[in-house]
């Protein structure tokens, strides 16, 4: 088992199930319906796949595992190298879990050009993956931009009445950080002279730099994040995309931004990033404050569950840059949590999308009495959003927090502040869809959750308890690679006192 | 006369073989008893395939005498080494499948006539002539003999009034640049005494920075004529209307052959000759640049017409080869050879899926005219899309590596705020790439576009896209013949 090449398995399965499918030919209807077997079976085996990553993986090492490298541009000292560490597997694992569940989720709601959704999410999956694995400032480039194209189409062409809006808009946002950072690497690349990312991880750059690289790839990770003020993208995206286009956005795109942060701005930037730490904290505490009040003044479901994706990834930027192990370790658990949770909300709103066409909150209400499994099962994301202790949420939380705490109290007592906005804008969405008394015509018909639907939340539920319940065991794989960025900047740290001391 | 005084007739092997081809050509041509009418539109498709198999045999010719080592003949005036040959390749292959997707556009708006494959075969070896050029008079010759066959073809369509006004207005500015060209080279010579390029090098080395105030008037008066003919901006504004008046391969071809020849000469000419004079001319070339990547990238967000958005295109595409060139060094040369080749590629596939578009049996170049392409004519739109996403400059596609390579070479020189600026209209152009992605992908059909596709069509758009699409698996043959076609400039100088 241990010479299989895991990665590149995992990696480009999907873009061979697109291929198949793409080949695919016959009645519409036909085509529709392989396309989707096809597709579910591909990503459900890469899921299988990557489970073997996860029991694979040897949690007491910082070094990269499962390594593949074959020389690509030999002329440029550019290669395909590919490896995981404690940071990077958990997000492989969230990707390859997200895409079955998104694919199961459309089955039925998607039905013009089915061929080509299927053949967009599997290219999508390929590429997400990509990003988690590679370890080649170009590699990763190319996998990184590389979503754009997929999700561009999955927006513009089954979203809703907005779609090409924002489409171009999410589009034209991220390219613009991109290519900033694009500059980056590659300044990065000519200083340092490979384009590797294990290497560069222990390449001191000169304190000057640093800090224009750093202010370049904070461009690029701080629209993918996204935080405040150039957010403004996700609203818009999520709620023109269509369910599952949603749930890839929230589950997996938004992570890009947090991983970005940890593979390169902290331990490759590691003064840079000492420097800015307040910066960062501002924006992100304006994000939690600001987007969670934003969120409470919502009528439109998916844009209250956007909003509060912003509030939520802020707590990882303020964990990442708190610069401590709890701290870190909450953002990595965080994102991870967000990533199942977010994405079962947005099915949730897919639901009762699907029957009745309709976001708006003030078309809900009493939907308890009709679809009391929905209920619970909205019930529990709600509250993992929320963050309830037995819930992956608070654990990400607790761990954030703590962090910041450590660091600086003020900035700990703001971020708390979002725990309770949190609580109040879903719980008051909760109440407004959930509860109350069914007194509206157009909703005394709906049906309660089909097993298509059950299949599709079982898994998340699961992990979403598991995580909460025993989060050791997703804690324990990241602790070393952690220790490692830690160690990383604290040796910074030390470095920037003894100068400012020397300067004294 | 002693035999040593005879040129080495061998090294313009494949200029001659061509320049015969078309004289061939056109006897044949000219002696067919029916010039209108179906035994016209025969005559042509002949004339077409044995143009092709002409250019298919000169593009043989380049490689082999390019076994033969760096060659220079005609009393230095003419110079065979890598860097020409890969630009020669270039440019011939580009000019066989240019008249390979013509045919159809050529019959349905009933200018089928075998002169159009004499005068493209002309203009290619008229390009062949400027690429080897190693002396002003060289170049001024193979320039001419180039642009008067592109003033003709430019309005090949002379029915219709846009093609005429397109060759008219091409001739009248073309003239004008080739005059300041010539009188740039002409100041040149009396400062440095001799028209040869080695010779002005050196001319120019013994200055030692001291350059005198006329021969740089001359450098920059033969920068703006070749900035002409790059369509550089401020010197780009023939550029939509010819691109939009003149039948479409003939646009096709504009935009490929003669752009790229038009690049070598400017490279050869910024690197050899004045290649010690960088820290004069540089400045020159950012500003070009510059202004090409802006204008390029905001004026196409009004277009409608998708050729003339291509004009605006082509001229980004420009600038930002240009950043190559004001990098200069091996690096920066060979980032301008990697983005010519895979520029070529995107656009020729981009006009092979341009001339797809017709409807009832008309062409209609509406950017509007594509809605629904994406359920009428699957293949076509996907393509295309492939295109437009990869001149955006988007990863995985080729158009990505080749902006890389340029923005590398940028970084490298630390001029990092081109690279700045580059990369920023690179995401304003990718607006109207998109738009059109969005036209094909997102907008209802009004009235479809015809289904049907010639082969040669067909097969052109299938490889374009395949190239682009898998270039990153192997990019090795490109990046090493560059380097190579580079280092063979940098060591002429």
């Amino acid at each position: 088992m241990g010479n299989l090449p895991f990665l590149s398995l995992v990696t480009f399965l999907p873009l061979l199930g697109a291929g198949f499918i793409l080949v695919i030919r016959g009645a519409p209807d036909v085509v529709a319906r392989n396309a989707r077997n096809v597709a579910l079976l591909t990503s459900s085996a890469t899921f299988l796949l990557s489970l073997g990553i996860w029991f694979n993986f040897d949690p007491s090492t910082a070094d990269f595992q499962f390594e593949e490298r074959a020389l690509w541009m030999p002329a440029f000292n550019i290669a395909y190298h590919m490896g995981v560490d404690g940071i990077s597997m958990p997000f492989v694992l969230l990707s390859t879990l997200l895409i079955p569940i998104c694919i199961l989720a459309s089955w039925t709601s998607i039905t013009s050009r089915v061929k080509e959704y299927m053949i967009a999410f599997l290219l999508m999956e390929t590429m997400l993956v990509g990003t988690f694995c590679a370890l080649d400032l170009i590699l990763f480039y190319l996998f990184f931009e590389g979503v754009l194209i997929p999700m561009f189409l999955i927006i513009g062409v089954w979203g809703g009445p907005r779609r090409v809006y924002s489409a171009f808009k999410f589009f034209l946002y991220t390219l613009a950080g991109s290519v900033l950072m694009l500059l980056a690497l590659l300044a990065l690349y000519l200083h340092a002279g490979t384009t590797d990312i294990p290497t560069l991880l222990h390449y001191d750059l000169p304190s000057r730099m640093q800090h224009w690289l750093w202010l370049a790839c904070f461009a690029a990770f701080a629209v993918k994040l996204p935080m405040w003020p150039v957010h403004t993208w996700l609203p818009d995206a999520h709620v023109e995309a269509p369910t599952a286009g949603s749930v890839v956005l929230a589950g997996v795109l938004l992570k890009f931004g947090g991983y970005g942060f940890l593979r390169f701005s902290l331990p490759m930037f590691p003064e840079a990033s000492i420097t800015f730490a307040p910066l960062v904290f501002a924006l992100s505490v304006i994000a939690v404050v600001y987007t969670s009040l934003v969120a409470l003044a919502q009528e439109d479901m998916k844009k209250l569950i956007a909003y509060s994706s912003v509030a939520h990834m802020a707590f990882v930027t303020v964990g990442a840059f708190s610069m401590t192990a709890p701290g870190i370790e909450g953002a990595i658990f965080q994102m991870l949590s967000h990533g199942i949770v977010s994405a079962a909300l947005f099915l949730v709103v897919g639901v009762v999308y699907d029957r009745t066409h309709s976001r708006d909150i003030a078309t809900y209400g009493g939907l308890v009495h009709r679809m009391p499994v929905y209920a619970l099962v909205f019930m529990l994301f709600m509250l993992a959003s929320v963050g309830l202790p037995g819930t992956s949420g608070f654990v990400g939380e607790f761990l954030v927090l703590l962090g910041a705490f450590q660091h600086n109290a003020w900035v700990a007592t703001f971020t708390a502040t979002g725990v309770i906005l949190g609580a109040a804008y879903m719980l008051f969405l909760y109440r407004r869809v959930i509860l109350g008394a069914l007194v509206k015509d157009t909703l005394k018909t709906l049906r309660d959750l089909s097993p298509r639907e059950m299949l599709v939340f079982a898994p998340l539920a699961l992990v979403v308890l598991w995580m909460g319940i025993y989060p050791d065991s997703v804690l324990g794989v990241m602790h070393a690679s952690v220790e490692n960025v830690v160690g990383r900047l604290d040796v910074a740290r030390a470095a920037l006192d003894a100068s400012a001391l020397a300067a004294r | 006369m002693p035999l040593a005084e005879v040129p080495n007739v061998v090294s313009a092997m494949p200029e001659i073989f061509l320049a015969l081809a078309a004289m061939a050509l056109l006897m044949f041509g000219a002696f067919q008893p029916e010039a209108d009418g179906p035994g016209a539109v025969r005559v042509s498709r002949l004339t077409i395939r044995l143009g092709v198999i002409a250019l298919v045999l000169t593009l043989l010719l380049v490689v082999t005498i390019a076994a033969r080592g760096p060659i220079t003949a005609f009393g230095n005036m003419f110079v065979v080494d890598d860097y020409a040959v890969f630009f020669k390749c270039l440019v011939v292959g580009a000019a066989a499948l240019c008249l390979l997707i013509s045919q159809d556009y050529l019959e349905l708006r009933g200018i089928a006539r075998f002169e159009y494959v004499v005068l493209v075969l002309l203009a290619t070896a008229g390009m062949m002539l400027m690429i080897s050029a190693n002396d002003f008079i060289a170049l001024y010759v193979g320039l001419e003999m180039s642009s008067l066959a592109l003033y003709v073809i430019a309005s090949f369509h002379r029915d219709d009034v846009r093609s005429v006004e397109a060759g008219l207005k091409y001739f009248v500015l073309g003239a004008l640049a080739s005059g300041m060209l010539l009188y740039g080279a002409s100041l040149i010579y009396g400062y440095a005494g001799t028209t040869g390029f080695a010779a002005i090098a050196t001319a120019v080395s013994t200055l030692h920075g001291a350059v005198p105030l006329g021969l740089m008037v001359g450098l920059v008066f033969v920068m703006a004529g070749l900035a002409f003919k790059v369509s550089a901006v401020p010197f780009h504004m023939w550029t939509p209307d010819v691109y939009e008046g003149a039948p479409t391969p003939v646009t096709a071809f504009f935009s490929l052959a003669p752009k790229v020849a038009a690049i070598a000469l400017l490279l050869r000419v910024m690197m050899e000759p004045f290649g010690d004079m960088v820290a004069q001319w540089r400045q020159i070339i950012v500003f070009l640049s510059i202004a090409s990547m802006l204008l390029g990238a905001f004026a196409a967000i009004g277009q409608t017409n998708i050729k003339r958005l291509m004009a605006y295109s082509s001229i980004g595409h420009v600038g930002y080869a240009l950043i190559g060139l004001a990098v200069g060094g091996e690096e920066g040369i060979r980032s301008v050879l990697i983005y010519m080749a895979i520029y070529l590629v995107m656009n020729l596939g981009t006009f092979a899926c341009i001339l797809c578009m017709r409807r009832h049996e008309q062409m209609v170049e509406d950017i509007a005219d594509l809605a629904g392409a994406s359920r009428v004519n699957p293949m076509m739109a996907l393509a295309l899309a492939i295109f437009m996403f990869s001149m955006a400059g988007i990863p995985p596609l080729a158009g990505f590596f080749s902006k890389l390579y340029i923005f590398l070479a940028a970084v490298q020189a630390e001029m990092y705020v081109l690279a700045v600026i580059g990369v920023l209209s690179s995401v304003v152009s990718a607006f109207y790439y998109l738009r059109i992605v969005k036209v094909m992908y997102f907008d209802p059909a009004v009235e479809p576009l015809d289904r049907t596709l010639g082969t040669e069509l067909r097969l052109v758009i299938l490889g374009t896209a395949v190239l682009i699409v898998l270039f990153f698996l192997y990019p090795e043959p490109i990046l090493s013949s560059a380097s190579v076609a580079a280092a063979s400039l940098l060591a002429g100088s």
